[in-house]
């Protein structure tokens, strides 16, 4: 069980949230310029790393606020947790931006 | 085929509505359990509920607060309270408000203090029900399906947080330390909570078992 500190409610256990993926996925600027191999990076290509990943989550059952978590895929420890507003933390070799 | 309800023109929704529990109101007093391992499951229907979203820093959101008496909390488990209305808050831009007041009045008097600054009030009575979970062992119950720490270091009267018990997703209030919980369930989830609390309750008619 993951204990995540939601940016307003606090540690809470991960049943109350949501998973949503990869976070700083930019829209395309102009996706109707897009080839379909570009949108298709766009919908479907993530990142994998195993080590720290930025991630979207959503607090579900409690503030219903989306928020990013920056965790190691591989010990799952949560390494920050930032709003969508706040840049993502520097961390050494941290994936999940592209 | 039966034959069409005939509706007494004298009553209105008000007269005609039904509780979401209304059907397990037998049930639920049966389960009650007295004593120093007391707890007591009872619904309270029809409690005015207005899901307000305003801009916490904007002047709305002081003037709301005056209308109803009471200011906004500004952190998660906080709640404020004036008369007859509760406010708790939901999350960094959003409140319910819980009044004993008639609903349309209350909805009215928010989306007056609103004005036309950006931001929703929406009655939203029948959305949850409200169970009433009270009595020295309710804590106790709780906590076979809360994940949140209910001890009162944690926890206690005036209190109210968003969170789950068992599966099911619940506004927890507590509002005294006998302790009483409210739990708010959406109306559709409310039987399966209902049942759930009924069975929760169950061990607490016999002996304590080291």
């Amino acid at each position: 069980m993951l204990l995540i500190s939601c940016p307003w409610c606090g540690p809470r256990d991960e049943t109350e949230y949501h998973y949503g993926g990869q976070a700083h996925v930019p829209h395309p600027e102009s996706p109707a310029d897009l080839t379909d191999e570009q949108w298709a990076e766009y919908v479907f290509y993530r990142d994998n790393p195993k080590g720290p990943f930025a991630e979207r989550w959503v607090h579900s059952t409690g503030c219903r606020r989306w928020f990013n978590v920056l965790r190691d895929t591989a010990t799952h420890e949560v390494l920050a947790v930032y709003r969508l507003d706040e840049p993502r933390p520097e961390l050494p070799q941290a994936g999940g931006n592209r | 085929m039966a034959e069409p309800t005939t509706i007494d023109a004298g009553a209105g929704p008000v007269a005609l509505r039904t509780s979401p529990l209304a059907h397990l109101a037998e049930r639920m007093r049966a389960a009650a359990v007295t004593g120093a391992r007391g707890v007591a499951l009872t619904e309270r229907p029809f409690v005015t509920m207005v899901n307000l979203r305003v801009d916490p820093g904007s002047d709305a959101a002081v003037r709301i607060g005056k209308a109803l008496g009471a200011p906004l909390p500004l952190q998660c488990g906080h709640t404020t309270a004036s008369g007859p209305h509760t406010l708790a808050w939901l999350g960094p831009d959003e409140w319910l408000v819980l009044s004993h007041a008639d609903a349309t009045t209350v909805a009215g008097e928010l989306r007056e203090a609103l004005a036309a600054d950006p931001g929703s009030v929406v009655d939203v009575s029948a959305n949850r029900t409200t169970l009433e979970l009270s009595g020295p062992a309710a804590r106790q119950v709780l906590e076979k399906g809360c994940p949140l720490d209910l001890h009162p270091r944690a926890f206690g009267p005036g209190r109210a947080v968003s969170t789950t018990v068992g599966p099911v997703a619940v506004l927890l209030w507590q509002v005294d330390d006998t302790p009483a919980y409210r739990l708010f369930p959406r109306s559709s989830f409310a039987d399966y909570l209902a049942r759930w609390l009924i069975d929760a309750m169950t061990e607490y008619r016999g002996p304590d078992v080291p």
